[in-house]
């Protein structure tokens, strides 16, 4: 279980931290090497230079931090360092057991994701300032993301620094392009990532969907490149170019005691005279999404109005006979009527 | 990566310092419960801050531990004895997670969560900025978001009372509106939707409930504890676990059909084989626990997939197809 390495690492941090944060003077790099006595595992300057650099980057990712500086006289150009004990507490914030519960549940929000690791050692600070947690109204909620995509991480922390970077993006339509984005945001929404930034090549923001990035995410400039802009809601961003436009009123023929799931979200259901079928209205904002459900119920569902989604649900129902063996013979009249609207 | 261990650990010790500074006394099992680890990890945690301390590390300079009465002491840690703050993406993590939870409908506690947020924010400082670069989107997506939140909060009520639920819930891949009497286990989001976990007495099986497929939900008087046979799935594993009467389908896939590998899961994707059918670009073998969902599928996907295997279910497709043309026609 033990691993003596991470072990020996971890101490060597650790007096790291306490020989910086209890110095009142700046330490240079000798001095450091001299006062964490884990450092004489190296043997050369070099290779303590290469761990000192490495330990460095590990206190940051914690939130340890280092302050650089030194008096010209003592130091001549050599850099020192020490912890300020004010920049490194926590500031003194006393949370209700209540507000600690809900800190808990909305560290676990990430569990299955990428941040799952900072979130459960955040939890851990907050709860050293003492209170217990009372989870009692919280009992069997789980709000869980995932992040699944491999290009959320470098894009997660592109959006943070304010870096750009390049990417390959496959579009709706399959044909992949390289990109050059100023990411202002990274957005879940309905289950999916999005990215909203600023497309360099097209100068205006777009809105990428992050399974559809393939390989490496690359940067292309340094942090704090770019502003991103202060009115910026990413989420009606993506929101609006995600979703559909206005609803329209659609009239469907469904036969009795089929077609539930539209049905439930229809505005009104009547019984028509057509023997066992109903005529249910039901608002639909995206034309090609409605005709996709519409036609899985084949013949228990038809399409009156409007022209563009009956089109549409025709066109997907020939495209399917004529893919699975039924030539491209279309019966019946109706069908013909319409084709020259389909697209 | 022993790395990321240590930092870890190196972060729970920083935490443990100031923790253990304010409960002198504390005895150990209450100490590692409040870490969450297991009594035997605690104490390597004090074996190593033990060996810690300020340069020269003699023994005045190093950490005090005692634990050897069952009651945990420490001291001389003056240089680590306030808790470290937030990390940037620390911070950002639990902001996000409590704006996220901001929008689950019905959520008790809105003073805990507000004042939370607001404490919380003021200690982020500037991470307070980087949270805005990520949001989540769990809002509940129905044309009746009145409905649909009615409805979570009566899941919600069955579970923090222990009382069984009487659901009617649709299945569309059957379009059929079943009855049934669940025992709720918890309520959790997958992929921005919500379900309801829970023990299905008609089905005698753990099952997930789409919420937004749930018609309506009653909260019975009778007892809600599930059997102890239900056990949770591992979230980290796929929910939708295959069962042994699955039928595998092969499909052709043409190239606006080739969203339904991200969508669904597979058996298998590989590149159509040349010369059977052109506009092919995917060969793919799909799972389904009912053979009229992927006809569903194939009638929405019109002439960008075809059935490969089994030939009856391309049968089926051609006819449904066709059914629904004539119905049109007359």
């Amino acid at each position: 279980m033990v691993n003596p390495n991470a072990s020996r690492r971890t101490e060597r941090l650790l007096n790291l931290v306490i020989a910086l944060s209890a110095t009142r003077r700046w330490l240079t790099k000798e001095q450091i090497r001299r006062a964490v006595p884990q450092y004489d595992d190296c043997a050369t300057t070099v290779a303590f230079e290469r761990m000192f650099e490495r330990d460095k980057e590990d206190l940051r990712e914690l939130g340890i931090p280092l302050s650089t500086g030194g008096e010209d006289v003592l130091f001549g150009d050599e850099q020192g360092y020490r912890i300020d004990r004010d920049a490194y507490a926590l500031p003194d914030i006393a949370f209700t057991p209540g507000e600690l519960a809900v800190l808990s549940l909305a560290s676990r929000v990430w569990q299955q994701a990428s941040l799952a690791g900072p979130a459960t050692r955040a939890l851990v600070k907050l709860r050293s300032l003492g209170v217990e947690a009372d989870e009692s109204s919280l009992v069997g909620l789980e709000p869980r993301v995932r992040t699944s995509e491999p290009a959320f991480e470098p894009l997660y922390a592109a959006a943070r620094d304010r870096a750009p970077v390049t990417f390959e993006y496959r579009r709706a339509d399959g044909e992949p392009a390289q990109r050059a984005v100023e990411p202002w945001a990274i957005v879940s929404w309905h289950g999916r990532w999005y990215l909203v930034g600023h497309d360099r090549d097209r100068g205006a923001s777009r809105v990428f969907r992050l399974s559809r990035i393939q390989g490496a995410v690359r940067r292309i400039g340094k942090p704090g490149s770019y502003e991103v802009p202060a009115d910026l809601d990413p989420r009606s961003v993506v929101g609006a170019t995600v979703r559909e436009r206005a609803p329209q009123a659609a009239v469907l023929r469904v036969r009795s005691g089929a077609g539930l799931a539209l049905r439930r979200r229809a505005r009104s259901v009547e019984a028509a005279d057509l023997g066992g079928f109903d005529e249910v209205v039901l608002d639909v904002s995206d034309v090609e999404a409605a005709a996709d459900e519409i036609a899985g119920f084949g013949a228990d569902v038809v399409v009156l109005e409007p022209e563009d989604l009956r089109a549409a649900v025709l066109r997907r129902l020939r495209g399917a006979l004529a893919a699975n063996g039924g030539g491209s013979g279309v019966p019946g009249a109706g069908a013909a009527a319409v084709q020259g609207g389909a697209a | 990566m022993s790395g990321r261990a240590s930092t870890e650990r190196l972060s729970r010790l920083l935490a443990m310092v100031p923790y253990l500074l304010r409960h002198p006394g504390l005895p150990l099992a209450e100490a590692a419960a409040h870490f969450e680890i297991g009594e035997d990890e605690l104490v390597r945690d004090l074996e190593l801050l033990f060996v810690c301390g300020t340069p020269g590390h003699l023994p005045d300079d190093l950490i005090e531990a005692e634990w050897e009465s069952g009651k945990v002491y420490i001291g001389n840690a003056e240089a680590i004895d306030r808790p470290l703050r937030l990390a940037v993406d620390e911070a950002v993590a639990l902001l996000v997670g409590l704006r996220t939870l901001a929008e689950v409908p019905g959520l008790h506690d809105r003073d805990a969560l507000d004042g939370a947020l607001a404490k919380l924010s003021a200690a982020a400082g500037d991470a307070a900025r980087a949270a805005q670069s990520l949001a989540v989107d769990v809002r509940v997506d129905d044309t009746d978001p009145g409905a649909a939140e009615q409805i979570l909060a009566t899941c919600r009520a069955a579970l923090r009372e222990h009382r069984r639920l009487r659901l009617r819930y649709l299945v569309p891949s059957r379009d059929e509106s079943t009855e049934r009497e669940v025992d709720p286990m918890r309520l959790l989001t997958v992929s921005g939707r919500w379900y309801l976990e829970g023990w299905c007495h008609r089905s005698e099986g753990v099952r997930l409930f789409r919420l937004d497929r749930i018609e309506a939900a009653e909260v019975l008087d009778a007892d809600g504890t599930p059997p102890a046979q239900a056990v949770s799935r591992d979230l980290a594993e796929d929910l939708f676990r295959p069962s042994p009467d699955d039928v595998v389908v092969t499909l052709d896939l043409a190239r606006q059909a080739r969203w339904v590998v991200e969508y669904y899961p597979t058996e298998s994707v590989e590149p159509a084989p040349p010369g059977e059918w052109a506009p092919a670009e995917l060969r793919v073998r799909l799972r389904a626990a009912d053979t009229r969902w992927v006809r569903r599928l194939l009638l929405r996907l019109g002439d960008g997939a075809r059935v490969v295997d089994p030939p009856g279910l391309a049968e089926s497709v051609k006819d449904a197809a066709h059914a629904a043309l004539v119905a049109y026609g007359g």
